[in-house]
């Protein structure tokens, strides 16, 4: 069988690199080049999907070749049911990005898809590695497209945005590669599967805790270290939106996942109260920020972080059960939840910034108050906004619901506080997204620019009808999703509830 | 004493110093008789000398063992070998890098080709020092040539100012350096290095301790740890860039072989007191380096802040003090010479005759103007600054290692602090190039298309180096061993 998680992060690159090399002047080629490897990647994962086998915990299609033997580090890929999903989402979101850009990007457009596609090969690589080595290597490789996207085909503060966003990122970045380069020196190889299995004393997983919370605190992103997030994504092109709200957010939870949790245990017990703490006045104050935003893509980043914080909750939350009601059994159902919260917000946030890009391309305006009325002259682009703002307030028979319900459900069993404060994300998140829904879409036309507004166009459509069938589908289906995940995540409470401290 | 007697086998591993002697000789005398009617001769003759020389030492001095020969002076092994080959190439690139600059500007003569070669001729005898009076003669015979290079434009009168200020300093330590040796030999009583490395124990007398102050005085000036670079920032920015080019790169190697062969090695019984010295220096050096740099607006004096905070990084090898250390510094010091080189290189192709591309403000929207050089740029400063899939990335990962194997908590803290700091004076560069619209007056920069293509080698160098670690890294730890 050939190695298909190469395949899925270096068929892009390449690609990518092929676009960059063709130069603006066969840029009609190279964004055909760019939407066949964005699909041709996405049709990888099918074979990928049809081999994983969703009984087992295992890491699955594993490839192990010896990268630095010096280090005993190796380019090893592996995908299980926390990785599979993502890695899947990755590769269905970069479809939409690339088309979303079709017209709208004219300046320096070949380089525009040679940076997403070399960025969607690093993502996919972030996901699929099992050395916590490439794991860095990729993590990192990929701030240098999103730095040049965001700083090359930004809004009038780019520059400062994208310094800003590279440099948060670095910082928490950089202290876990020390707490990695530690856990080296005392384990001996860099596999991450080693790494779980090192014994800790609970002072030594205190500092790596705090280490690795630096770097996926920053990209998830939870308060207080969020405000890099706002920035980014107002000045960031569409596309660049789409990709950061989607996929390099979930970063964040996935290595609280796969990290944090099975790696210091002891100290994820402890410290669990502090994370459940960040996320609630995430989840709370975050949602009263977002509701006096003037600027449309400024609104959906705080909802980003709001909805974010639903997912480290749902992942610490699994202590405070245990606690309660001392068995494991239904104790993953918070990381269930997180999981599901993760794509589903994935979806759903990327769209609604297509959403805005739809507008945006029109009307050169991402303030709230410049619309009104839309529905009047773009009434199939209303119809999906509101569909996509339904589903981001978390509407039973949408992606959004699955998520949120089963981690509230989860905190309930923890405690009725929690649950109770991440309930009102419910009024909060219906408050701002409906707000905003109303005042753009509903109403009289409100100015000659609205009323001159054309409604979608095809390719719009396809993009937007995409994505509004996979929100439908995860809300009404979620099982076969929750099925692939299943036993993933009993083998992860096991760990994150195993103490490793040596006795 | 082991070889008195003057055989081949005694003399070959030495063949690179007597090979590159002789070449002086020759291209000096040919450069005197093909006077100013062919100026390309020399070099031309230069590029083909460092050839030869890189493969005479690959055919004659090539050693598998240490040896020790000249009455206990000079040491040939491995480590020498292939910094000897790693000098030939660094300057040979360095020279083609050069060449059109300095043409422009009407400097292209002989001498400058001989004072580069006597140089290299020094680094060499630092290489390969097994006493302390080869290690001082390396030093003076390097840092004699580098003096006369840098006031080499003797029109201009930055440089006049900046090569007296580096002559002065440099006296001063060469001086420390003499006086610290003198102490260290008068308790004692041997110059040899590998004797002194069985006589010292720990704790050493009062004695050796100041005569040690002394030697991490001098070496610290020489590397530019602060509080000693007061030198640097003003060297770099005021000699000719083709120099600024080849002080930044090819002595840093000498550097190392002279930290390594005198402290590691010859006062490695000591090893306590210079490490606590050591990392003083390398947190001043990182911080102060970093923070400095920020300010900057003269391209030439950000990257010689750059380089006093890669300085730090290698000072911190040492400071580990263990070999895994020393390997972590020696593979640092390769890196920075090929990404100094590379920067360097840029600065020389984007100036032109009369105009010198050394304000941050020249490189707005070089991406318009020349892509090729804005990419080599951008990949050299995203390697400085740390950021995989560039080589820069294991340098700094190879030290910070080496400093958890020696469990030095805090220095990996502020190394991994100042990381961070100094990444974003690297972006601006980046952000001028690539997100900045280029100014209207500034024409494309020419160069000749096998400069460019060096040029390009040298990035693509990076990248491949960054993807592929393995065997360099192989590389050092065996010569470290």
């Amino acid at each position: 069988m050939p190695d298909l998680l190469s395949l899925l992060i270096w068929l892009p690159i390449l690609a990518g690199v092929l676009v960059l090399l063709l130069g603006e002047r066969n840029v009609a080629l190279g964004r055909w080049i760019a939407l066949a490897a964005s699909v041709a990647t996405l049709l990888l994962c099918l074979p990928v999907l049809s081999h994983f086998d969703s009984s087992s915990a295992a890491l699955q299609l594993p490839v192990k070749l010896a990268w630095i033997p010096r280090f005993n580090a190796c380019y090893a890929l592996g995908v299980d049911g926390i990785s599979l999903p993502l890695v899947v989402l990755t590769a269905f979101i970069t479809i939409p990005v690339v088309i979303a850009a079709w017209t709208v990007i004219e300046a320096r457009a070949a380089q525009y898809y040679a940076a997403f596609l070399i960025m969607e090969g690093l993502m996919i690589g972030v996901f699929c590695a099992t050395d916590a080595l490439l794991f860095y290597f990729f993590w990192e490789a990929m701030l240098i497209p999103m730095f040049l996207i965001i700083g090359i085909w930004g809004g009038p503060r780019r520059v400062y945005a994208t310094i800003k966003f590279f440099l948060y990122t670095f910082l928490g970045s950089v202290f876990m590669l020390t707490a990695l380069i530690y856990m080296y020196v005392k384990a001996g190889d860099y596999s991450i599967a080693s790494f779980q299995a090192l014994p800790l004393t609970l002072t030594e997983q205190r500092w790596i805790f705090f280490a690795f919370f630096a770097a996926f605190a920053v990209k998830v992103p939870m308060w207080p270290v969020h405000t890099w997030l706002p920035d980014a994504h107002v000045e960031a092109p569409t596309g660049g939106s789409v990709v950061l709200a989607a996929i390099m957010l979930k970063m964040g939870g996935y290595g609280f996942l796969r990290f944090n949790l099975p790696i210091t245990p002891d100290a994820s017990r402890e410290l669990d109260l502090f994370v459940i703490a960040l996320s609630l006045i995430a989840v709370v104050y975050i949602g009263f920020v977002a509701l006096v935003q003037q600027d449309m893509k400024k609104l959906i980043a705080y909802s980003s972080i709001a909805h974010m914080g639903f997912v480290t909750l749902g992942a610490f939350v699994v202590y405070e059960i245990v606690r309660n009601t001392g068995a494991l059994q239904g104790a993953g159902m918070g990381m269930d939840g997180a999981m599901v919260q993760m794509i589903s917000h994935g979806l759903v946030s990327g769209a609604l910034f297509l959403c805005v890009g739809v507008l945006y391309d029109r009307v050169h305006s991402r303030q709230i108050a410049d619309y009104g009325g839309v529905i009047n002259t773009m009434p199939i682009f209303a119809a999906f906004m509101v569909l996509f703002a339904l589903a981001n307030t978390g509407l039973p028979g949408t992606s959004g619901f699955v998520g949120e319900f089963l981690v509230i459900l989860a905190s309930f069993k923890a405690s009725f506080w929690y649950s109770l404060l991440a309930a009102t994300t419910l009024i909060l998140g219906a408050g701002y997204t409906l707000w905003l829904v109303k005042r753009v879409v509903f109403g009289p036309v409100a100015n000659a620019k609205v009323a001159a507004l054309t409604d979608l166009n095809g390719r719009e459509f396809a993009v937007l009808a995409a994505l509004a069938i996979a929100v439908l589908l995860i809300g009404a289906w979620p099982a076969p999703l929750l099925k692939i995940m299943q036993p993933t995540i009993h083998h992860l409470v096991d760990q994150a509830v195993a103490s490793k401290i040596p006795l | 004493m082991p070889d008195t007697m003057m055989t081949w086998q005694g003399v070959a591993p030495a063949i690179p110093e007597i090979y590159l002697v002789a070449a002086i000789c020759v291209i000096l005398l040919v450069d005197v008789f093909a006077g100013q009617t062919r100026r390309s001769l020399t070099p031309t003759l230069t590029l083909v000398a460092l050839a030869g020389g890189a493969a005479a030492t690959v055919h004659y001095a090539a050693v598998t063992q240490r040896l020790v020969l000249f009455n206990g002076m000079y040491v040939a092994d491995e480590l020498a070998y292939v910094l000897k080959l790693a000098g030939f190439l660094v300057v040979a690139v360095g020279l083609l890098y050069s060449r059109d600059y300095l043409e422009e500007r009407g400097i292209l003569r002989g001498e400058y080709y001989v004072l580069t070669l006597t140089a290299l001729l020094g680094i060499f005898v630092l290489v390969s020092a097994n006493s302390m009076l080869t290690v001082y003669i390396g030093v003076e015979l390097l840092a004699l040539s580098v003096y006369a290079l840098s006031a080499f434009d003797r029109e201009s009168g930055v440089a006049a100012e900046s090569a007296m200020k580096y002559f002065v300093l440099g006296a001063i330590a060469s001086g420390a350096l003499l006086y610290g040796m003198s102490m260290i030999y008068g308790m004692t009583g041997t110059l040899d290095l590998q004797a002194l490395a069985t006589l010292l124990h720990d704790p050493p007398n009062l004695g050796v301790i100041v005569g040690l102050v002394f030697i991490v005085v001098a070496i610290a000036f020489k590397l530019g740890a602060v509080p000693f670079h007061m030198w640097l920032p003003d060297v770099y920015q005021g000699t000719p860039t083709s120099v600024t080019l080849f002080i930044g790169t090819a002595p840093k190697i000498a550097y190392f072989a002279l930290t390594l062969r005198l402290l590691a090695q010859g006062l490695g019984g000591t090893s306590v007191e210079w490490s606590q010295m050591l990392g003083a220096l390398a947190v001043l050096t990182l911080v102060v380096g970093n923070l400095v740099a920020i300010v900057q607006t003269n391209l030439k004096r950000m990257l010689a802040y750059s380089t006093i905070s890669n300085v730090g990084f290698i000072v911190l090898g040492f400071t580990a003090g263990t070999p895994g250390g020393y390997t972590a510094a020696l593979y640092y010091t390769l890196i920075y010479i090929l990404v100094a080189l590379g920067s360097f290189g840029v600065i020389l192709i984007a100036s032109r005759k009369g105009f010198e591309a050394d304000h941050l403000d020249h490189y707005k929207g070089l991406y318009k103007r020349d892509p090729l050089l804005a990419l080599v740029m951008m990949m050299l400063m995203f390697s400085t600054a740390g950021v995989p899939p560039f080589v820069g990335f294991w340098a700094k990962l190879r030290i910070f290692q080496a400093l958890w194997e020696t469990n030095h908590f805090w220095l990996v803290v502020v190394a991994a602090a100042m990381s961070v700091v100094g990444a974003f004076y690297y972006l601006r560069v980046i952000k001028l190039m690539y997100f900045d619209a280029p100014p209207a007056e500034y024409p494309p920069p020419q160069h000749s298309a096998g400069v460019r293509m060096a040029l390009g080698i040298n990035a693509a160098a990076v990248l491949l180096l960054g993807i592929l670690p393995g065997p360099l890294l192989d590389l050092c730890a065996r010569l470290i061993r």
